[in-house]
Parts: structure tokens; sequence; C-alpha cells
């Protein structure tokens, strides 16, 4: 009696398998179909903190940080109707 | 009773995201156990829970005990962003008529269709076994990094892990005892609100990790949900196009 495919992956491949598997759910979680959101959530954050830590009025940076995010929104959804990657 | 804001909303987010992925799992759960067997369906499920609280209670306490409150904010308030903006964005979409709605009677008869043309197996069927556990398994890991994100961030990790819980047992009953009319669920006004608290908490977490003290403290939490919901009704209206662009909306989605 032969052997199945999956009986004769050496364990080196199982496990790597897992890993790209692994590695796959935190691109699709993560990025999927809209890296722009990704890419602008850390830049907004990034914005706001050297904004903050450079000296400017809180007031500014709790107004800015959600009015970041609303353009990084607005800015996805337009970028989706335009191309109609939805 | 005096219940704190940001846990009121905590609780109810971590709910309506719970409830909205075990909706979607309970769609795979029932056609597997239609169409090859419940026992099958039954023990593939309890597997994938099991693993599920188990991945909670030992990462959520982990991450507690290990990391500096304020590179978990920072962290947890980015990763919160990024995933509540997915989910609002999706949702304004199928709002404005732009993303076909999930359709979970279409998914049950596409996923029964399927099962029902495959070689049965005997009392324990392994297809039936590992559709379910997948189903479960996959759509609740997102249900882990909310509970978790959320949990260990404002230090509420068992009440976030209780709240999750409910809604598995809540969907569960509701879907028994409506067997398979899950397409009547609001999934994309549940979606939508869940991506309004995420990217509300994001916001939240990520500005106190840089430093900022929100006016207000824990009442900037619905304040922002308030502005982001606002800002979601005007882009639906805005984007949704006008009958002359669009004679006919986009069908139902299986995906």
């Amino acid at each position: 009696m032969s052997a199945s495919p999956e009986e004769t992956v050496p364990a080196s491949s199982w496990a790597g398998r897992q890993l790209r598997a692994f590695g796959r759910f935190w691109w699709d979680f993560l990025v999927g179909e809209t890296p722009e959101l990704l890419v602008g959530a850390v830049l907004v954050v990034g914005a706001v903190a050297l904004v903050h830590h450079g000296g400017v009025a809180r007031s500014v940076t709790e107004v800015a940080l959600p009015a970041l995010v609303i353009t990084l929104l607005a800015l996805s959804l337009i970028r989706a109707k335009r191309t109609g990657r939805h | 009773m005096h219940v704190h804001t940001d846990v009121a909303v905590l609780l109810v987010s971590v709910f309506l995201a719970s409830s909205v992925e075990m909706v979607e799992a309970l769609t795979i759960v029932l056609a597997a156990g239609t169409a090859r067997g419940w026992r099958s369906a039954l023990e593939g499920t309890a597997l994938a829970l099991l693993t599920l609280t188990a991945l909670v209670a030992t990462l959520g306490p982990a991450i507690v005990h290990y990391v500096p409150l304020d590179t978990l904010r920072i962290v947890v308030g980015g990763l919160l962003l990024v995933f509540g903006l997915q989910w609002l964005r999706k949702a304004v979409l199928r709002a404005a008529g732009l993303k076909a709605k999930h359709d979970e009677d279409a998914i049950f008869k596409r996923h029964v269709e399927e099962l029902e043309a495959q070689p049965r197996g005997g009392a324990r069927d392994s297809l039936g076994f590992v559709l379910a556990f997948k189903g479960v398994f996959l759509e609740g890991l997102e249900v882990v990094v909310i509970v978790i994100t959320l949990g260990s961030t404002s230090n509420h990790l068992g009440l976030a892990a209780l709240a999750a819980l409910a809604a598995v047992l809540v969907v569960a009953g509701v879907g028994l005892a409506v067997a398979r009319q899950l397409s009547a669920v609001p999934e994309n006004a549940m979606k939508m609100a869940v991506g309004l608290m995420l990217v509300s908490f994001g916001t939240f977490w990520s500005g106190e990790g840089v430093g900022i003290n929100w006016y207000g403290s824990d009442l900037a939490i619905p304040a922002l949900v308030a502005l982001y919901g606002l800002t979601a009704l005007t882009l639906v209206l805005i984007l949704r196009p006008s009958p002359v662009d669009s004679p006919s909306g986009p069908d139902v989605s299986v995906a």
C-alpha cells in the first residue's frame, strides 16, 4: 500500500506550511485589501505623537487625532469607489 | 449601580463583535450538521471553542503582565484603529450599496450542496468535524484578538471574555431556535456599530499611549463614537450612487 501525499510530506514542510498559514492570517487580518489603512494608521499615530511631544497645545492634538482618522477613512472609501476594489 | 462608561462601551463592543462573528460561524456549523451529521459538527465546534478559550486564558494575562501599559495602549490602539477602520469601511460601502451584503442563507445553501456532494463517513464524519472546527476557530480568532486587546488594555479581560461567551450562548440559542433564518440578523448594522466602537477605542488608547489626556477622560469614548457615527452616516449619503448612476445595485455576497 502506498502512502498518501500528506503522509510523505517531511516535517519541515509541514512546519513551513503552518508558518505560512500563520503569516497569511495576520497579513489578511491587518493588511488584506486595504494596505492604506495600516500605513495610514501608523502615520497618523506617529504624526500625533511627534506633534504632541513637540510641545503643541493639548487641544490641537485632541482634535487632530480623530480628524486624521476621519480623513484616512474618507480617502480609503474614495479609493474603493474609484477603483471598484471593495 | 455605577457602571463606568468605558466598561459599558467595551462590553457592548465585545458582545456585538462576537455576535457578528458567531452568526457567520453558526452558518457553517448548521451546514456541517445538516449535511454531515450533528455529532461531528458539534464535536468540531466544541474543540474550536475550547482552543479559543485556551488562547484567551494564556495570551491575555501574559500580555497584561509583561507589556508596559503605555506600549500596550499604543500597539493595541493602533491595531484597533486598523481593525475598526476595516470593519467601518466595509459597513459604509455596504450601507451605500457599493458592496454586496452577506447573505447567510445563500452561504448555508452553498455549503450544504458542497458537503452533500462528498461521500459520507461513519458516525464520526471527518469532513463535518473539520469544517465546523475551522469555521468556528477562524471566525473566533477575530473575537480572541478583540477580547485580548480591549480586555487587556482596559484591565477588564475577564469581563471582555464573559461578554464574548454571552454572545456565543445568545447566538447559539437564537440560531437553534430560528434554525436557518440567519439572514434576518441585521449583520451590516452590527458591523457598523462594532467598527465605530473599535475605531473609537483605537483613537482613545493610541491617544493616551502617546500622552494625550482626553477632556472628560472616559467620556471621550462615547463622544468619539458619536463623532465617527455622524461621519459614517455622512459618508454613506455621499457615496450612495444616484438611481441614474446605478440602475441595479450589487448582488448579495456569499464570500
